[in-house]
């Protein structure tokens, strides 16, 4: 049953949230302008990141559900961080 | 007897979005493999691709993310109408996001750039992989699009026939999460694709 | 007992209630016991076909040289037995037939999360098996790369790949909804009391599994189709022509394919847990232990996976992380062993045949898994890489293991399924049969691997010939065990089964054989001092 106390999130956040969303994006694209070489990648990245962190946790509700739900998200991209850092330690080192 | 477990139902969602993550998690590992391999032609191949387009496709999905997330807060407060509004707002975006790409990769096959094709063969290695992970990326992605609008379509005429209501939105929210992850995904495909040039 | 029947008013699951009757009645049924059912009936056909596939193979090496058939036909049929064997039997095979059928009742739950989903999933495992049978009869002839589709050769290959790999896709699709589904039920459906720890053992390597499969297969389910993609469109990921990396594939394809073998073995280790306390009865010894190593297993082996490439040109230090970490798995699943024998010390056995089979595959699991270690060591590998050495140890886990688990587990839950016993006495000889076959097939392998005899080669030098004879006529024996189970189990009925032929403690023994629709007329609860195995 679905007794849990609901979370309704107001319209407001979620205007913020995109609002945020939006700048992040703009900040990206200003800052892959600049050529900073091998570190547009990694800034790219984080940017993105904080985004998909955004996402995750507002508009897909992770703030609101149980934590079982945060820890499993936490642990399938450990996985995949995981994953690609065995891959590399072929590639890296070849 | 119909048993209804609404956290169940979101569980089983959320454990399928890990499946979909790692599914392009495969298709990200190639494409770090290879950029790796060959970072200088992926930074010259990367500026053929439009970053206004791929900027304009950004917005408009984030866009129906928030209207997509805004319906469920719709419904939940009891207002199906500005559900549907909502929701047809998202299936809007989808569509805009579709005719882009429709140009963009219109574009590239015109002058004879996709995969196979003889202006190709005559590209360098890195730059053949770079457009082949273009094409691939966005197309498993925009076919994920196309799901999402399809679940979506289903979802709206749900909550227009009040079969989707204050009480029982789950289906909703599971469809929400779905069309979150396509955007979560163009979030990481739009600056490795257009932007790192 | 039996005086007890005429208090199970409740129809049993074997009867057909709904709309339908006979057939049709089975093949729309979201029943988690009929489901499970199916998969076992789908199964034992496939292994059917892939023994007889093996046994033609084992035909035409009986002597060096060409025998009855040539080089392709024996790359189509390794190819065939392989793709088989591993996607349609060995991968969804115990998950899919034993966790549907015993694991919602061992947790108390009526059906597992989504019936519906779980019917589903059926229909694409049977749809992804048409699909790669259909590569047999369709296009320029029967694939030829071997169950591994490595590139750059199954992209060059005429033979017919795409379909048996868009068979492997949708079959890969099947086993992801399939775990979804088994660990949403876990979490959500066990008894009032049930807490995880409280959970039988069976059900544990079961969530261990499913999360395997929901992780591990999406990655070869994408690079599966960059196959189909590099065939038809030429995007050139693996093809060294264009640029592409085949060792890449070899990682990607891996990334996957070794954590499948713990998809294959852990359900296996689970239900050899569930039938040693049942016929020693005694409490398992070191139930967390055997808990987190089931979830250490499956950490630990997603992250193996390039230990299958030792000699494919990957560089020194991917090589000894991989070793290191190869040698790290042994560790939880020698725990498991340990933890088996000790159950059994000072228990009061009985030999009935589930347990026979269990000690058998302690047996084989244990030169399955040492042999495994040498394999893992960087010095030994490049010496018996692709050699039948390796064919001899992954038939030591897959068949001595999983295989004889399955077996195991057949004639564990065959009176809960259909409330009949069989004849143990045949149920004994089949076992005798079937281990010795085993044996006498798979351990020369091991010696002529060692000398020299490399796997998936149609003809061989004179000195192995002894050795591949003798496989042979293990491959015979072999047979003639898998017959008389058959026959034990299918020819005739037994005599009633009670409720609880064994003694067991698990939920599924204390409702009636075989079960009722929904499994349980009351509800079943654990209480705060009970566990899941109290014998004594």
């Amino acid at each position: 049953m679905h007794n849990d106390a609901v979370h309704i999130t107001p319209y407001r956040t979620h205007l913020w949230v995109l609002v945020t969303l939006l700048a992040l994006t703009f900040v990206t694209i200003t800052v892959t302008w600049i050529d900073l070489s091998a570190l547009t990648v990694l800034i790219a990245m984080v940017i993105a990141s904080v985004k998909g962190y955004i996402v995750l946790t507002y508009f897909m509700h992770l703030k609101y559900e149980s934590s079982l739900f945060r820890v499993f998200v936490f642990m399938v991209l450990a996985i995949y961080v995981l994953v690609i850092l065995f891959t590399f330690s072929d590639y890296l080192f070849r | 007897m119909e048993h209804r477990d609404d956290i169940g139902a979101k569980l089983g969602m959320w454990v399928f979005i890990f499946t979909e993550i790692l599914l392009f998690g495969g298709l990200f590992l190639v494409y770090a493999i290879m950029r790796n391999n060959y970072s200088k032609e992926f930074h010259e191949a990367a500026h053929h691709l439009n970053a206004f387009i791929g900027t304009i496709n950004t917005v408009v999905l984030l866009l129906s993310s928030a209207t997509v997330a805004m319906s469920i807060t719709a419904v939940q407060k009891g207002n199906n109408k500005l559900a549907v509004i909502l929701l047809f707002a998202t299936l809007v975006c989808a569509a805009v996001f579709m005719v882009n790409k429709y140009f963009e990769w219109g574009h590239k096959i015109h002058i004879g750039l996709y995969p196979g094709s003889d202006l190709m063969m005559t590209l360098s290695h890195g730059q053949v992989m770079f457009f082949s992970l273009y094409y691939f990326m966005t197309g498993l992605h925009m076919f994920h699009l196309v799901v999402g609008g399809i679940i979506l379509t289903i979802v709206m005429i749900k909550v227009n026939s009040g079969a989707i209501n204050t009480g029982k939105y789950v289906l909703l929210e599971n469809g929400g999460l779905y069309w979150h992850l396509v955007d979560l995904i163009w979030i990481f495909l739009f600056p490795l694709l257009y932007l790192i040039t | 007992m039996t005086e007890e029947k005429t208090h199970h008013p409740e129809p049993s699951y074997l009867v057909d209630t709904g709309k339908y009757k006979g057939l049709m009645a089975w093949l729309t049924s979201t029943d988690h016991k009929r489901i499970g059912l199916m998969y076992m009936y789908a199964m034992m056909i496939f292994f059917s076909v892939g023994v007889i596939l093996g046994v033609v193979m084992r035909i035409e090496l009986f002597f060096p040289g060409e025998q009855i058939y040539g080089p392709q036909m024996y790359n189509g049929l390794f190819t065939l037995h392989g793709i088989i064997m591993i996607f349609t039997v060995v991968i969804p095979g115990l998950a899919a037939v034993f966790g549907n059928f015993s694991m919602p009742i061992m947790i108390g739950a009526k059906d597992v999360a989504f019936p519906r989903l779980n019917l589903f999933s059926f229909y694409l495992y049977v749809l992804g098996a048409a699909i790669a049978l259909s590569s047999q009869f369709m296009g320029n002839g029967p694939p030829d790369t071997g169950w591994t589709f490595y590139a750059p050769y199954s992209i060059q290959t005429h033979t017919n790949v795409v379909a048996a790999v868009f068979g492997a896709f949708v079959l890969g699709f099947s086993s992801i909804l399939t775990g979804l589904n088994f660990i949403v039920t876990m979490h959500r459906m066990r008894a009032p009391g049930m807490t995880f720890f409280k959970m039988p053992l069976f059900p544990w390597s079961l969530y261990a599994t499913a999360w395997i499969q929901v992780l591990a297969t999406p990655i070869v389910g994408i690079t599966l189709l960059m196959i189909i993609a590099e065939r038809w469109l030429r995007i050139g990921f693996f093809d060294p022509a264009l640029g592409g990396d085949p060792v890449l594939y070899q990682h990607l394809f891996w990334i996957y394919s070794h954590p499948a073998v713990y998809i294959m073995i852990l359900p296996a280790m689970g239900v050899i847990t569930e039938i040693i306390p049942t016929f020693a009865q005694r409490r398992v010894y070191g139930y967390k232990a055997i808990a987190i190593s089931s979830l250490a297993i499956a950490s630990v082996g997603y992250f193996v996976w390039a230990h299958h490439m030792y000699t494919s040109g990957m560089s020194t230090t991917a090589r000894w992380v991989f070793s290191l970490l190869t040698f790290l798995v042994a560790v939880p699943s020698a725990i498991k062993v340990f933890n088996w024998v000790t159950t059994m010390y000072k228990g009061s056995i009985s030999m009935r045949p589930p347990f026979l089979f269990a000690l058998g595959f302690i047996f084989l699991f244990m030169i399955g898994g040492m042999t495994g270690l040498s394999l893992g060591a960087l010095a030994t590998n490049v010496h018996v890489h692709d050699t039948a050495y390796v064919v001899a140890h992954f038939h030591y886990i897959v068949f001595g293991g999983v295989g004889f688990a399955f077996f195991a587990a057949i004639y564990y839950w065959y009176p809960k399924m259909y409330g009949r016993m069989y004849n143990f006495k045949m149920a004994n000889w089949s076992f005798v049969f079937l281990f010795s076959g085993f044996n006498l097939l798979y351990f020369p392998q091991f010696i002529i691997g060692i000398m020299g005899m490399p796997r998936r080669y149609f003809d061989y030098l004179p000195q192995f010939t002894l050795g591949q004879q003798l496989s042979f006529f293990g491959a015979v024996l072999l047979v003639i065990g898998f017959v008389i189970m058959l026959i034990t189990l299918f020819s005739k009925k037994g005599e009633k089964a009670p409720d609880n032929p064994w003694g067991g403690r698990t939920f599924e023994w204390g409702v009636p054989s075989p079960p009722p629709v929904e499994n349980f007329e009351v509800m079943p609860e654990l209480a705060e001092n009970e566990g899941p195995y109290d014998y004594k």
